[in-house]
């Protein structure tokens, strides 16, 4: 589904990815950990084509498509969907009606008829109860004065309306409490399909008792440097990530 | 951010799209400005002597006044003595009702989306249509009629209602307030004229609409609203112009009077021409609009969304005489390319137990410059005055200027004066964040954009709201910053 190849990028000059290649098949659960600064939301940005990275060389297909040819919007409506670490805050604008557009604007592109309010709204009930989220929120601004975890819980309600084909999770744990936890990890876990693929990428290995990933990759200095099972992220959370650091550095020195 | 850049030159990539004119016979007062021009129009309009006396005492009273200067606004300056004061469409008798006009006049306001057949109408909206300098048409005036209410152009009111005419004529907007006040008191030519018995409450929408369709015409509409005690009326108003390369003169004057217990609402969807990409031609619109709330418990409120014009001038104003009485002023005003906007409002608190309230949203992209002035004014009688401002503006690309000139006088200690003001920038994050969804660049900035004016859109009609989210959205296509 998702081939990544030699993929390099920089912000203003400076290289942040430096060569990653990853393969993503339909079904799987595959997580990025790493340090900070090792790249790991640069790669969820490119991937949903952020401006302000410049990718510098490498290739990313996407079901057969070039993913870096299109724009941030078509790479959503062919199914890229990322749930972003930081909520972004739009004043006035109800997570209801701003679904409303994005769902209509994805079913457009693929030839499909917009939803009317009553198809969206049952819809819109029927995903509520995936992430256990309160229709009163949905109807006060987007993201506006939500606390961390509702800001969380809303990024999965957006991807359960949109049925992405693959679902990128940055960080999405940062902020949670135990009980915001196990609710956006259940959305998520109910979210999964065959057709689908799930990119997580966090720091901790917590998220990954709840999401179970079917590969692990640990992201060092803007390269996958070390890829496993889930017992690697086990070993990462006993052993921190000094040893890894430790092992590629030895490397690149001799 | 060089796509930003090229998104940001790439502006205004809908042209204004109200700016064709039509051919059709016109009667025509001389170029020029004069007391033969003025007595011109009055005999033209077979106006009343007392009429005549009050535009030359105006004319000589403007003779004596200078141009404001005081505004934050920048343009050449105009020559009032090359333009021409009346411009009429030729009919041939003049018609009693609405199956009586000129079909080639209805046609034009079809184009524009207006219909003037009562039966065609969903809404219950009867309008007004002022073309250049004359109202056209009157429709629903019968089924108002019924009800006691007057709503017709005002040389019909001149003729039909003298004594109200008479008493309310400039109580509110004096011929003395301001250069363009008293210039539209010496030669304006028509307007709407609306009276609202005791007691009624208007069952339907009353609307005009104006619509400047001759070269070198100045527009100098008089819109009276009178809301007698206890009654309640919603008044809507929306105009455009042809697109023209020389910049036409706009000045009305709208008064407002409010009796005890009555409560007026007043809506304006201003889209005259704002001018090409470059700046050249567009609308001067300088305003005159004014309420009285006269009476114990008396209303007035101001919504305006402010689209086009080249240079807008406009301070629609409560005075708040009345104990007990409350004036309201929502406004979005956008300026996109070189559009130039000094928009705002006074609120003048004379009675007992007054509230204010003042929501201003700005939006400026392109080279446009847009300003917020607004005068809170408590008198020493106003007794437990209160006032509440928001000032918003926000800003699309960093071309664009946003001004807030805030004026507050407070005469007596009870009061309580409230301001706040944001200034904000419509942000990438924002954009990709619609992106990521699937949402189109365009239509984030719609989306965001009427989100950031929805507290005053939520002000407006249901089929002016509608309205109003489109004009917004077009106004600021290709406007990304």
């Amino acid at each position: 589904m998702l081939s990544i190849k030699n993929l390099h990028a920089s912000i203003e000059g400076t290289p942040i990815l430096r060569g990653i290649n990853l393969e993503v098949k339909a079904g799987e659960v595959h997580a990025i950990m790493g340090p900070n600064g090792s790249g790991k939301s640069t790669l969820a940005s490119v991937l949903a084509g952020r401006e302000e990275y410049e990718v510098t060389e490498g290739e990313v297909f996407f079901q057969g498509k070039e993913l870096l040819e299109l724009s941030p919007e078509d790479r959503a409506r062919e199914g890229v969907f990322l749930a972003f670490q930081y909520p972004i805050e739009i004043p006035g604008v109800s997570t209801t009606n701003f679904l409303r557009t994005a769902l209509n604007q994805v079913r457009e592109y693929r030839g499909l008829e917009p939803l009317d309010a009553v198809k969206f709204l049952s819809l819109m009930k029927e995903k509520m109860a995936l992430v256990e989220i309160d229709q009163k929120l949905l109807s006060r601004s987007l993201n506006e004065g939500f606390s961390g975890g509702e800001k969380k819980r809303n990024e999965i309600f957006q991807m359960a309306m949109l049925e992405p084909v693959l679902s990128i999770l940055d960080e999405t744990d940062s902020g949670l409490d135990i009980d915001a936890l196990r609710i956006v990890s259940n959305g998520v876990n109910k979210l999964k399909s065959k057709k689908s693929a799930t990119i997580v990428v966090t720091h901790y290995q917590r998220l990954l008792d709840y999401i179970v990933p079917d590969f692990v990759h640990v992201l060092y200095k803007g390269r996958i440097v070390k890829s496993g099972t889930k017992e690697l992220a086990l070993e990462l959370e006993e052993k921190g990530y000094d040893w890894i650091k430790e092992e590629v550095d030895s490397t690149a020195t001799v | 951010m060089s796509k930003d850049n090229q998104i940001l030159e790439d502006l205004n990539s809908k042209e204004y799209e109200h700016g064709w004119s039509v051919n059709f016979e016109t009667d025509e007062a001389p170029i020029g400005l004069n007391e033969d021009i003025i007595r011109w129009i009055s005999t033209k309009k077979e106006e009343p002597h007392w009429l005549l006396d009050w535009r030359l005492k105006a004319f000589k009273i403007w003779q004596g006044m200078t141009e404001p200067a005081w505004a934050n606004v920048n343009y050449p300056k105009m020559d009032l003595q090359a333009l021409r004061y009346y411009s009429a469409p030729k009919q041939s008798n003049k018609p009693k009702n609405i199956n009586e006009v000129d079909p080639e006049l209805i046609a034009i306001y079809e184009r524009l989306g207006i219909s003037l057949n009562e039966q065609k109408r969903l809404q219950g909206i009867a309008i007004d249509v002022v073309l250049d300098s004359v109202s056209v048409a009157t429709t629903f005036k019968e089924t108002l009629g019924k009800l006691g209410i007057v709503f017709c152009s005002f040389s019909e009111a001149v003729k039909e209602h003298p004594e109200l005419v008479k008493k309310y004529l400039g109580s509110v907007v004096p011929m003395t307030d301001n250069y363009y006040a008293a210039l539209n008191a010496a030669v304006f030519s028509d307007g709407s004229f609306c009276y609202i018995p005791k007691g009624v409450r208007c069952p339907m929408e009353l609307s005009t609409y104006f619509r400047i369709n001759a070269a070198n015409t100045g527009q100098f509409e008089r819109t009276l609203i009178v809301a007698d005690d206890s009654s309640y009326v919603s008044y809507l108003e929306g105009c455009t112009a042809p697109q023209r390369d020389e910049n036409q003169l706009h000045a009305a004057v709208v008064e407002i009077f409010a009796g005890a217990h009555a409560e007026v609402k007043y809506s304006t969807v201003q889209n005259w021409y704002p001018g090409d990409k470059e700046g050249k031609g567009g609308i001067y619109n300088f305003v005159t609009k004014r309420g009285i709330c006269a009476g114990d418990h008396s209303k007035i409120s101001w919504t305006q969304v402010e689209t086009g014009s080249a240079v807008t001038w406009k301070y629609p104003s409560c005075i708040l005489k009345g104990d007990h009485s409350i004036g309201e002023f929502y406004s979005v005003a956008v300026t996109n390319n070189y559009q130039q906007a000094d928009t705002g409002t006074k609120m003048i608190h004379i009675g007992k137990n007054t509230k204010s309230r003042i929501v201003s949203k700005g939006i400026s992209a392109g080279k446009s410059q847009n300003s917020y002035r607004g005068q809170v004014q408590v008198m020493k009688r106003a007794q437990n005055a209160r006032n509440f401002s928001q000032c918003d503006s926000l800003l699309m690309g960093n071309q664009c200027g946003a001004h807030t000139f805030p004026y507050i006088d407070i005469a007596n200690p009870s009061a309580k004066v409230e301001h706040e003001a944001t200034t904000s920038k419509i942000g990438e994050d924002q954009i990709f964040y619609c992106n990521q969804r699937g949402i189109a660049t365009e239509d984030a900035v719609a989306l965001i954009v009427n989100g950031y004016a929805k507290e005053v859109l939520n002000q407006l009609p249901m089929e002016f709201a509608v309205e109003a989210q489109k004009l917004l959205a077009l106004t600021l296509e290709g406007s990304v910053g």
